[in-house]
């Protein structure tokens, strides 16, 4: 909607091939160094499985989950990468109130911590949880991946893409999802036949390839329509409706005013004739 | 005297829990949201979103339901009717204004949303009308100060301005009250299928509607009640006349919506099922039936009964939108904490302090239009006798 202009087959695009990911977790490095992030205090099994930290926050922006799975009867890790989709229409930029949120024409959505007044719509509204709150400050600001706009806006890549020695590919979205497609096609057994983020919230900027089942791995099931989309069906006939509720009772009232003038006129016009003919009889 | 003594002993109360609800606030901004409240990345909104705007708005809409009713319909027995509605209006709106700047997290800059426009974001809307209609509030609650300060210009100017601001109400309240409904329609796969739907706007501006007209009835018995004001039950008759109409093209509207535009599964969650039956049960179909029986006309207790049944299905609703529906399965359960249970007490005490203490002090119940002089007295040309005259006339009226 707002982003028509964006060619989304040439914006940047995450592709990262979690069959391919071997859980060293230097992309989680990179995006702290980079981004200059405080280290969290961590315990073991504080989270769900074997991952640290237990989740994305103000500190972490990205993190490996891992999972684990039987295959052949041995025990094996799935690896997956959380992180911002930088959704091709994000939720986040539509229901912001001050328009903080922004799909750059390069593929990063970006947040200007300027404008944001802390309403934490952005986090509500996010299929996937990324926005984060900083719940540590008095007067808190929004946290969430750059997508590195400013090393992608001087040519170099994401600093998670950069370090990651295997698993993620970044280029122009069109180019990524045919490769995501050709891989899916020259290995069928090593795969689970779908590209997550394709079309997932009417298509986001990362794009993930799985061995296992999609909800094995923790993907959620998002909706194919554009999130927007589904706030703007009903806004749309915000000024209609302005204007029609007040035409509507500004055409009642007026009805109902001048049925009270003719009742009153009337009962006049009948004391004015009472009068007359008692004047007449007189 | 023991009235009297019970009246102040009820006025310390309510200042007591204000003070603490202001000290609380006070507590949230030295040491921030996360210590003070339970609120996490996982629950953003918590207890003052879902309370002290998504509830708050709704049960302040008695001063459009009831201005549209006796200025547009032109019911003028009604007018006795409209005055304490706006006061409830103009504090309800305004404290909704204290308790998004509480919930903000930088409340300081809150004028941002008069700089940059987002046209797409449901809550830059309901930003841009609540303050507008908040300032309509202040206007038309300024009615009856000019009356009580005998500032003749602006009394009248306002009486003038009635029936234009009652549309003007209409207007705004429209908007703001279903796009608050629209704020959960990007909750998609989040908030459960019992209350997700694409009608949910047209749900919340209908309910909000019954609701604001409840409200009135529900004020204006307690008030009779305690506060020694004249027995309006013969004008809150047709206002129960009016309420079941709305309730009932609601309720086909959410069961419409429920058997075609859902799509997720229904009878899942037990408790979610409980919250909805409850909600639809003793919120809407309960006190439908009572408001069509034809004692409600005459039983006082009957109406204020119906009403407040009809004031706990809405805030039951709207906490089932906002907060027990978001709930996902398996995740920590949000409830308030200390502090935010406080202020959201002090914001409600603060509104009964305000209410009471206005009512005391200015003309809101005594008021009938057709009893107070709307003209504008002549200082310039002065006649011989026509102080004293005009003086008779208002005296005799009175």
């Amino acid at each position: 909607m707002s982003t028509t202009s964006i060619d989304f087959n040439k914006t940047r695009t995450f592709l990262i091939d979690t069959t391919k990911c071997t859980g060293c977790r230097g992309c989680q490095v990179a995006c702290k160094q980079w981004n200059q992030l405080k280290a969290e205090n961590t315990h073991f099994f504080s989270g769900e499985g074997y991952q640290n930290p237990p989740a994305m926050s103000e500190y972490t922006f990205t993190r490996i989950k891992f999972k684990d799975y039987q295959k052949n009867g041995q025990n094996e890790f799935a690896f997956y990468k959380e992180m911002c989709m930088h959704c091709n229409d994000p939720a986040c930029a539509s229901v912001c109130p001050v328009g903080a949120f922004r799909k750059t024409a390069e593929g990063p959505v970006i947040y200007d911590d300027k404008r944001c007044i802390g309403c934490r719509f952005c986090m509500m509204a996010c299929p996937f949880g990324v926005p984060k709150y900083e719940w540590s400050k008095a007067f808190p600001l929004v946290k969430k991946c750059t997508g590195c706009y400013s090393r992608v806006k001087n040519g170099k890549e994401p600093a998670c893409a950069t370090a990651c020695p295997t698993a993620i590919s970044y280029g122009p979205r069109a180019e990524m999802v045919k490769e995501a497609e050709k891989r899916l096609k020259a290995k069928p057994e090593r795969y689970f036949p779908a590209i997550y983020g394709k079309e997932e919230a009417g298509g986001t900027s990362v794009l993930y390839l799985t061995h296992q089942p999609l909800d094995e791995l923790g993907f959620k099931p998002i909706t194919k329509r554009p999130l927007p989309s589904y706030t703007w069906q009903a806004l749309r006939f915000v000024p209609g409706i302005f204007l029609g509720v007040g035409g509507t009772l500004s055409l009642v009232s007026w009805f109902q005013h001048r049925k009270d003038r003719i009742r009153k006129e009337e009962e006049e016009r009948a004391a004015a004739k009472a009068d007359s003919t008692k004047g007449v009889n007189e | 005297m023991n009235e009297i003594k019970g009246y102040h002993n009820f006025i310390k109360l309510m200042m007591v829990l204000v003070g603490i609800g202001a000290l609380a606030s006070l507590v949230r901004f030295i040491f921030g949201l996360g210590v003070t409240t339970n609120l996490n990345d996982t629950y953003p909104w918590g207890l003052w979103i879902s309370f002290d705007v998504v509830t708050a708005v709704p049960l302040a809409a008695g001063a459009f339901t009831i201005g549209i009713v006796a200025h547009v319909f032109h019911i003028r027995k009604l007018e006795p009717l409209v005055r304490p509605a706006i006061v409830t209006g103009f504090l309800g709106y305004s404290l909704v204004c204290v308790g998004l700047l509480l919930d903000l997290g930088q409340p300081q800059r809150g004028i941002n949303v008069l700089r940059y426009w987002n046209l797409h974001s449901p809550m830059f809307e309901v930003s841009m009308c609540v303050m507008a209609y908040t300032t309509v509030l202040t206007l038309e609650f300024l009615h009856p100060v000019a009356e009580r300060f005998g500032w003749h210009l602006p009394l009248r100017l306002l009486r003038t301005l009635e029936l234009p601001f009652a549309i003007l109400a209409a207007m705004i309240s429209t908007l703001h009250q279903s796009t608050l409904g629209t704020f959960f329609l990007i909750a998609v796969d989040k908030l459960h299928s019992l209350w997700y739907n694409p009608l949910l706007p047209l749900q919340f501006w209908l309910s909000a509607i019954f609701t604001g007209l409840s409200i009135v009835i529900f004020e204006a018995s307690l008030v009779h009640k305690y506060m020694g004001q004249p027995d309006e039950s013969e004008l809150l008759a047709t206002l129960t006349k009016i309420i079941p109409w709305i309730m009932g093209v609601y309720l086909c509207i959410k069961l419409y919506a429920l058997a075609f535009l859902t799509h997720g599964p229904l009878f899942d969650r037990p408790v979610l099922l409980a919250l909805f039956l409850a909600e639809i049960g003793a919120g809407v179909i309960l006190p439908m039936g009572m408001f069509f029986t034809r004692k409600i006309k005459t039983d006082k207790k009957m109406q204020l009964r119906a009403a407040s049944l009809v004031i706990f299905g809405l805030v039951l609703n709207r906490f089932n939108v906002s907060m027990f529906g978001m709930e996902q399965p398996g995740q920590l359960i949000y409830a308030p904490s200390i502090i935010e249970s406080l202020v959201t007490i002090g914001i409600i005490a603060a509104h009964v302090l305000f209410f009471v203490l206005i009512a005391k002090y200015f003309p809101i119940f005594e008021h009938h239009p057709e009893a107070t002089d709307y003209t504008i007295p002549d200082h310039f040309h002065r006649i011989e006798g026509h102080e004293s005259k005009a003086g008779h006339e208002l005296r005799a009226e009175g």
